[in-house]
């Protein structure tokens, strides 16, 4: 019986040896260990043997079993470890194809510019005031101190429709119908987005339609050195924080004094193709509210004053993404609107 | 406004301030220059010469051999190609060395054989804007009075040692149109002196009085009327001087009569205007307005009819000139004009403005008079044109002015208080400063305690109230100066409006389903404005009274034409996968022709064809179909929280497949559409396959709800049970859902279909729908028995319902 049982245990250790995958190895512990294994077999004689040789063999029969079992966990492990091997030599991937296209759409130029715009001064305490794009004469002309026979309105720089409504040439009219709204409150801090219209033929500069942002604040003791702060603080969120502005007098009839706004280049003042070498860009028009402006609106010109300032979102958007023509604005090439995709 | 440099130095001291200087002290002060030119365009060493002889090439047709007195060179001999060369005439000689414009170099050389020291130039080679010289001039060399002296150097005769600024006026700054009101404006900058032109004029003893008669009818459009009589005049070119300052200004020069009124113009800002006496009987002059269909012949030879809002000069009868605007021919000044009647008026504004728009004439005198011209110049200027007529042209000046006026301005005295000068500016000016500048702007003033009062000068008609001379005082005391400072005591909150943040909401929802924005104009044409069904009641469109063309003359009412061009344009540019949205107005009215401003709508819509992603190599492309686009609005409203959304199969969408397309539904109210693109329009507008949604913006943004809340987790488990049933191919899904959800009662919680097919098998327009339900109680864990009674209930009811047969 020993003499089996020591053929088994080196029969077994060398069928091992020579196992390579992991269902003979499953096999082999059910030819060999299983309960009508060949060791069990064998042990089906420990009956026949004496009180004396019973533990001795037992013992042997046991460190067979252990011999078996080890051999068995150890090719398990190595064999596994081989297949994984396998699998991922199979599974290995090109990883320079290109990934598959999750797709972000964007927003269109000028409204990023606008959001931004507005987000800065939102950040100032102003709010967004919206008006409408067919206007009424009043709104448009009259009520911003340009009266029926002013040389600046002339039927051909604007879309009329009828002799009273026009598409509106400036958001300016939002600012006359909000202080009107307002009935004399103050102070009104607003901003004012949106298309506006005016009769020019397109061209890369001109565009028939384009957006203006304006904004308004009239308060007690509002001054042009507050406008000069303000612009500054917007220069500085919009062109970095190492931007300057400059004002140079202007005329808008609107406002007095008045002024046109340059702001220091993306070039930092340097001088480059954007700013023509002159370190600034022509970015703003602004000035004191106009008293009669005011005074139609409702408020006291004598006790309330006020700014205004009014910026063309394409211009500002063709300086800071370096656009050479305008009317990309509103051809929608997708090649155009897909470059925008980049904070 | 071109203003030649060394002319303004005439009027005020330029000395130690280049053109240079002087353009950007103008600019920043609130004078744009808009440029400068350099009258020298890069010449040197041209000389006078004078052309002893001219004889023909031998060897060429075309040329001539000159010989040509420079004075101290000796005689040259020049080859000169140009046909109006000739013995005798003073000519410009680039000598041997000359430099001229473009950086040409003259050398010696030979032509066919015969050496030539120099060239005889044209006025184009000397770089000199010709279109505003004679005919014969700019075809030829540019030949010289002859009483210039030989050897002298070009550039001085021709006035090029100058340069040119050009003005951009704001409407205010009328004054600037003038050489003495640009020089005031220099003087306040440069806190210089200006000095006017002396006038100095000779009356003869011959009387005005009986020969010229002036009367104004028309006292509304015209408030001053002087004309003085020159007699005697000889017409000729006028001195070389005249002719480059008027070079200079852009005007061209003509003969000294009429270079004498275009100078004076120049010089004050007052047109003048120079009849032939002789053509005007008994020299009466009537200032009326016309009568309807009453006609003139003008300086132009072209008849022209008037209306009864023109305001005409007339002898009486006829027109002899249309105020402001051009003279007549019959009055014209000739060749054989020896006697001149000089007109100096002042005309109102609008009038000539009117006038010279409807008849298409604009001219430096109608721009002036457009601007209103100030009433103390309309003699000065007169008087000033005379005395140059009897300097210049041998004319003799009639004593007296014949003169009718209306009225007289009143002296213009505007109040400043000094605190409400430093309060608007944020600034802390002393009196004695704000004195300095309006001294610099020569402009009298009388101090009264804080307050400055300040007499504006008639040719300053912009200055009316105190906000006017705070402006003046900001402008010279200078912008950079004024103090950088930051609103005190308005803090307010800074927010967007819900509905302006929804928008944002909207774009970035859009934007992450991989939609781009775009941005289309708001006009568009008849021919595709009604292809699309209106989401809003019928529309008239609505049409500019004055489109710049067809294709934008009306405003739009819907977007889908505008997307389905730009699908169109990028297709045409092989951008295959189009997936855009657009959130803009569009114009609602019921009325034909509008008398109140039209509905803004606030209007949401998309544009989706092609595949549903970019191409790549790892999976095939899926093409967008309708089911693509629903699923993103439903992700929109589920994003907006908007509940309560259905879908109602339309057939009759203009311009819309009927069998895919739907009308949108919230809480049973319409707010727009789903669907494909008709075939019949996608050929229209040259695209394919295309889906598109039109949304009320207003409407969804009513009904979008903020977050309430959150539903807690599930503790007990769910049961699914899966059902297909087969019925008619007519039943919705949404109409199976219903039955479900009502039958179902409390337990179910979320129905899912998982599969539709139809198959010949299954019978005659029959289709499966495979539905997925899944229970659960949320007090306790649910058992089988329990679901199986719920299940059994629907299926029954399906079966009842839609004679639902269930699939095994």
């Amino acid at each position: 019986m020993r003499e089996r049982l020591e053929q088994l245990n080196k029969e077994a250790l060398e069928e091992l040896c020579h196992i390579g995958n992991s269902q003979l190895v499953q096999d082999l512990r059910v030819k060999y260990l299983g309960k009508k294994g060949r060791l069990t077999e064998i042990l089906r004689g420990m009956g026949k043997l004496s009180a004396e040789e019973r533990p001795i063999i037992g013992q042997l029969a046991n460190t067979v079993r252990e011999n078996i079992e080890q051999k068995l966990e150890e090719v398990k492990v190595a064999i596994e470890k081989k297949e994984i091997e396998a699998k991922l030599q199979r599974e290995s991937l090109d990883v320079t194809l290109p990934g598959r296209p999750i797709q972000v759409g964007n927003r269109h130029p000028l409204t990023l510019v606008i959001e931004q715009i507005e987000d800065v001064f939102l950040g100032m305490g102003f709010t967004v005031a919206e008006g409408f794009e067919v206007e009424q004469d009043y709104y448009n002309f009259e009520a911003l101190n340009l009266p029926k026979d002013h040389p600046a309105r002339d039927m051909q720089d604007s879309f009329y429709i009828t002799e009273e409504i026009l598409m509106r040439t400036h958001t300016s009219p939002v600012q006359a119908r909000t202080m009107e709204k307002m009935e004399g409150e103050v102070p009104v801090k607003i901003i004012c987005p949106g298309r506006v219209y005016r009769r020019d033929n397109d061209d890369a500069t001109h565009s028939h339609v384009f957006t203006q942002i304006e904004g308004l604040m009239v308060g007690e003791n509002v001054r042009m050195s507050d406008l000069k702060g303000v612009l500054l603080e917007f220069a500085q969120q919009m062109f970095g924080e190492n931007a300057g502005i400059r004002l140079r007098p202007s005329f808008f009839p609107f406002t007095e004094p008045s002024a046109e706004v340059d702001v220091t280049c993306m070039c930092g003042g340097e001088g480059c193709k954007i700013c023509k070498n002159t370190g600034w860009i022509e970015v703003l028009g602004s000035g004191m509210v106009h008293p009669r402006v005011l005074e139609m609106a409702g408020y006291d010109s004598e006790k309330y004053t006020g700014f205004a300032f009014g910026l063309g979102v394409e211009r500002i958007a063709m300086k800071k993404y370096d656009i050479d023509d305008i009317r990309q604005f509103y051809t929608n090439d997708l090649r155009f609107l897909k470059q925008f995709n980049r904070v | 406004m071109f203003v030649s440099y060394k002319w303004l130095a005439n009027y005020v001291d330029l000395t130690g301030i280049s053109p240079e200087d002087l353009a950007e002290k103008l600019t920043r002060s609130g004078i744009e220059v808009e440029g400068i030119e350099k009258r020298n365009q890069g010449i040197s060493s041209v000389v006078v010469g004078y052309v002893v002889s001219r004889e023909k090439h031998p060897d060429a047709d075309k040329l001539n051999v000159c010989k040509v007195d420079v004075g101290t060179e000796g005689h040259l001999q020049i080859v000169c190609g140009a046909k109006n060369v000739d013995a005798g005439q003073k000519v410009p000689v680039a000598l041997v060395g000359a430099k001229l414009p473009g950086g040409l170099k003259i050398k010696k050389s030979k032509l066919r054989g015969v050496e030539s020291k120099g060239m005889i130039c044209s006025a184009r080679e000397l770089g000199i804007n010709d279109k505003l010289l004679p005919k014969e001039i700019q075809e030829g060399i540019f030949v010289l009075p002859e009483e210039l002296e030989k050897g002298q150097s070009i550039e001085s005769i021709l006035g090029l040692d100058d340069a040119v600024l050009e003005l951009s006026l704001t409407p205010n700054r009328s004054d600037c149109l003038s050489m003495i009101g640009t020089a005031y404006e220099v003087g306040a900058i440069l806190d210089r002196e200006v000095i006017e032109p002396t006038i100095d004029i000779q009356e003869s003893d011959e009387s005005i009085e009986g020969k010229v008669k002036v009367s104004i009818e028309a006292t509304d459009e015209c408030n001053r009327y002087m004309g003085r009589l020159i007699k005697g005049v000889t017409l000729a070119p006028s001195p070389m001087w005249l002719q480059n300052l008027l070079i200079a200004a852009g005007v061209r020069p003509i003969n000294n009569v009429v270079d004498i009124t275009n100078y004076v113009m120049l010089e004050t800002g007052q047109p003048l205007h120079a009849f032939d006496y002789d053509q005007v009987p008994g020299g009466n002059i009537v200032v009326r307005k016309a009568k309807t269909g009453e006609k003139i012949v003008t300086l132009d030879d072209i008849e022209r009819e008037l209306d009864e809002e023109m305001l005409l000069i007339t002898n009486g009868e006829q027109p002899i000139a249309i105020a402001g605007v051009m003279g007549g021919a019959n009055s014209e000044v000739t060749g054989d004009t020896h006697n001149i009647l000089l007109e100096s008026a002042q005309f109102a504004g609008s009038s000539v403005r009117k006038t010279s728009r409807k008849l298409g004439l604009r001219s430096e005198a109608s721009l002036r008079f457009e601007k209103e011209i100030d009433f103390h110049t309309v003699q000065k200027a007169l008087d000033r044109a005379a005395s140059l007529l009897a300097e210049l042209a041998g004319g003799k000046v009639a004593r007296g002015i014949a003169d009718a006026h209306v009225s007289t301005p009143e002296e213009n005295w505007v109040p400043l208080r000094m605190s409400n000068l430093n309060n608007l500016l944020g600034t802390q000016l002393g009196i004695e400063e704000v004195e300095k500048i309006f001294t610099r702007l020569s402009f009298h003033y009388k101090v009264d305690g804080e307050l400055i009062n300040v007499h504006a000068p008639s040719r300053r008609k912009d200055i009316t109230r105190e906000v006017d001379l705070i402006e003046e005082v900001a402008r010279l005391y200078g912008y950079d100066n004024i103090p950088t400072t930051l609103p005190v005591g308005l803090n307010t909150r800074g927010a967007l409006t819900r509905e302006q943040g929804l928008r944002r909401i909207i774009r970035d929802i859009f934007n992450a389903m991989g939609m781009d924005e775009v941005s289309t104009y708001s006009f568009t044409r008849s021919e595709i404005i009604h292809d699309f069904a209106s989401i809003y009641k019928e529309s008239e469109p609505i049409s500019l009274a004055m489109p710049m063309s067809e294709e934008r003359s009306l405003l739009r009412i819907n977007l889908i034409p505008h997307l389905a061009e730009t699908a169109a344009y990028n297709l045409n540019r092989k951008q295959r996968n189009i997936s855009i949205f657009e959130i803009g107005n569009v114009f609602i009215t019921e009325e034909k022709n509008i008398t109140k401003l039209p509905d803004e709508k606030m209007t949401i819509a998309g544009l989706l064809a092609g595949n549903q992603a970019e191409e790549h190599w790892g999976q095939s492309n899926i093409p967008v179909d309708f089911y693509y686009v629903k699923g993103i609005l439903e992700g929109l409203f589920t994003r907006l929280g908007i509940k309560g959304v259905s879908y109602k199969g339309a057939e009759d969408l203009k311009g819309m497949h009927p069998g895919r397309s739907a009308q949108i539904m919230i809480q049973d109210k319409k707010v727009g559409y789903i669907g494909q693109i008709h075939p019949v329009f996608a050929q229209k507008y040259d695209i394919d396959e295309t889906y598109v949604f039109q949304l009320d913006g207003e409407q969804i943004l009513h009904f979008a709800t903020a977050h309430t809340g959150m539903i807690p987790l599930p503790k007990y488990p769910e049961i699914t049970r899966d059902i297909a049933v087969v019925v008619d191919g007519g039943v919705t899904a949404d109409e199976l859902r219903n039955i479900i959800e009502k039958t179902a009662g409390s337990l179910l919680e979320s129905v899912t279909i998982f599969d539709v097919y139809t198959d010949a098998k299954l019978g005659e327009n029959k289709k499966s729908i495979a539905v997925s339900c899944s229970y659960r109680d949320l007090e306790k864990t649910l058992i089988d028995e329990e679901v199986q009674k719920v299940h059994d209930k629907v299926v029954a009811a399906l079966a009842q319902e839609y004679g639902a047969e269930l699939r095994a």
